[in-house]
């Protein structure tokens, strides 16, 4: 479904990609992982047009996406932090967004619901605490099932109890045969959850596998132990 | 967007704005005079609201605006939409602010104007700001720049023309001062006020010449293109770098 081949953007000197040609297909749930300031969030953001690459392009179903701004329609995107402006409340943002989607016959509330938000339907965001902002931003994410999911960082911030409300929402969903994209820092928490790894190092795409590939290739079990196995190889 | 109008500031600017604009007009027994002093006053604060506000606002919105951009939308529908939301929300307060006091003292063609003005000052204010926060990614910088901008339009500009006019004292100046208020939207809503106002006798010389051109038809036609022209252009410059930027 996406298509990213020989994506490069700079920041300045910085390379913040360098060459990165990726292809994610239906019913995948990817996990981006990598050390801080690596090019996941960028990658993310070129895939939704919040970053315009330098060079090379990214196709969607197929389209270029460059110039093009429908198909974010069948995206859901999850942000690191999300904000919104601090007199609205969850409510109207909520409206706002079907207003944008114009789609309100196919909602999933599932979230809304698992998360008690309806109860907090009058609150206004600059009174939310930073976990109740991340159960909004999730929620939006799913709220008009989109078919592909982008989560950047999904459980940070959330108590247990949220993130495995989540985590079990990923799952359904990922059954349902749509496109998962996650980055994060919890390993242990993708370990139920991924069917592929790419791991990206300054901007570079390291390896792109399957779960169990990579659990052959380095005889590890767990996916930490498995990465930190990549790692200790790497660096030798 | 309701969030700028439930914004404290705003409201405070609004009440402010409506103290001064009442007690200028029951201070001063001649209510023309009164209109006078409001003038000077709306020519400075109107302008420094509208630009610093807006900076500041728009910085601050800039991860909500991320998050719309990740939505099916435009980038140019987001951006002028943020843009007529503030300019709407400014104009409203000025207009209840100002608007109304001008309206029951002076209900004429003097009080039109200056409504007029205002509202188109507040405008241009929010094109500047948003322009100076497109090019500027740190927040203090642009709000520095925003600050710098109205400080040159409001205190810088007629310093600069003042020393100029002096400089140049002994050619004929009138036509070019003319050209020079076009860069400047503060000086050409003063001057088309104080001629509505009829006191551009004051003015001397210069002032007949502005009274000459400025003061027919053609001349307000071409005041009002012009401050329109410095809405138009600062607003495509930022909407053409919003739709480049990387967020």
């Amino acid at each position: 479904m996406i298509i990213a081949s020989n994506v490069s953007k700079k920041f300045g000197r910085l390379k913040a990609l360098d060459n990165v040609s990726v292809t994610c297909n239906k019913g995948e749930c990817i996990a981006l992982i990598g050390p801080n300031a690596s090019g996941k969030t960028t990658f993310i953001k070129t895939i939704l047009g919040m970053v315009v690459q330098d060079s090379g392009f990214i196709t969607f179903n197929g389209n270029n996406i460059l110039h093009h701004w429908q198909y974010r329609e069948q995206i859901g995107y999850m942000p690191q932090t999300g904000r919104y402006p601090d007199n609205m409340t969850i409510g109207h943002v909520m409206d706002m967004m079907k207003d944008i989607r114009g789609d309100t016959v196919s909602l999933d509330e599932d979230l809304v619901i698992a998360f008690d938000l309806k109860s907090l339907m009058k609150k206004r965001m600059r009174t939310l605490s930073g976990g109740t902002r991340q159960k909004v931003s999730a929620s939006l994410a799913f709220l008009f099932n989109p078919f592909v999911l982008i989560l950047d960082e999904p459980t940070a911030g959330l108590d247990p109890v949220a993130s495995e409300i989540l985590k079990g929402k990923i799952i359904t969903e990922k059954e349902k045969g749509k496109l998962i994209l996650i980055t994060s820092h919890v390993l242990s928490e993708l370990d139920d959850l991924v069917t592929q790894i790419i791991y990206m190092q300054e901007g570079k795409i390291c390896f792109h596998k399957s779960i169990e590939e990579l659990r052959t290739d380095t005889g590890e079990e767990r996916l930490n132990k498995a990465i930190a196995h990549f790692m200790s190889n790497q660096q030798k | 967007m309701t969030d700028i109008l439930r914004n404290r500031i705003i409201l405070l600017y609004t009440v402010v704005l409506f103290i001064a604009s009442f007690s200028m007009f029951s201070l001063e027994d001649n209510t023309s005079k009164g209109l006078l002093s409001l003038l000077n006053i709306i020519l400075i604060i109107v302008p420094l609201v509208s630009i610093i506000f807006s900076t500041i606002y728009t910085y601050n919105s800039s991860e909500f605006i991320e998050l719309l951009v990740s939505q099916p939308l435009k980038r140019k529908t987001i951006w002028l939409s943020s843009f007529s939301g503030l300019a709407a929300s400014l104009s409203l307060a000025f207009f209840i602010g100002a608007g109304i006091p001008i309206m029951v003292y002076q209900w004429n063609s003097i009080g039109f104007m200056m409504i007029a003005m205002g509202i188109l000052l507040s405008i241009i204010f929010v094109a500047i700001a948003m322009l100076a926060v497109v090019k500027t990614r740190d927040k203090a910088k642009g709000i520095g720049v925003a600050i710098l901008l109205w400080l040159y339009f409001s205190l810088l500009f007629d310093g600069l023309v003042l020393f100029l006019l002096f400089q140049f004292a002994d050619y004929p100046l009138e036509k070019p001062m003319i050209g020079a208020t076009a860069f400047n939207p503060v000086d050409l809503g003063r001057i088309m006020i104080l001629l509505q106002m009829d006191v551009s006798a004051m003015m001397g010389y210069t002032g007949a010449i502005f009274k000459d051109f400025f003061g027919t038809y053609t001349g307000v036609i071409f005041s009002f293109g012009v401050m329109l022209l410095w809405v138009l252009v600062p607003l495509w410059f930022s909407t053409r770098k919003f739709n480049r930027k990387d967020l």
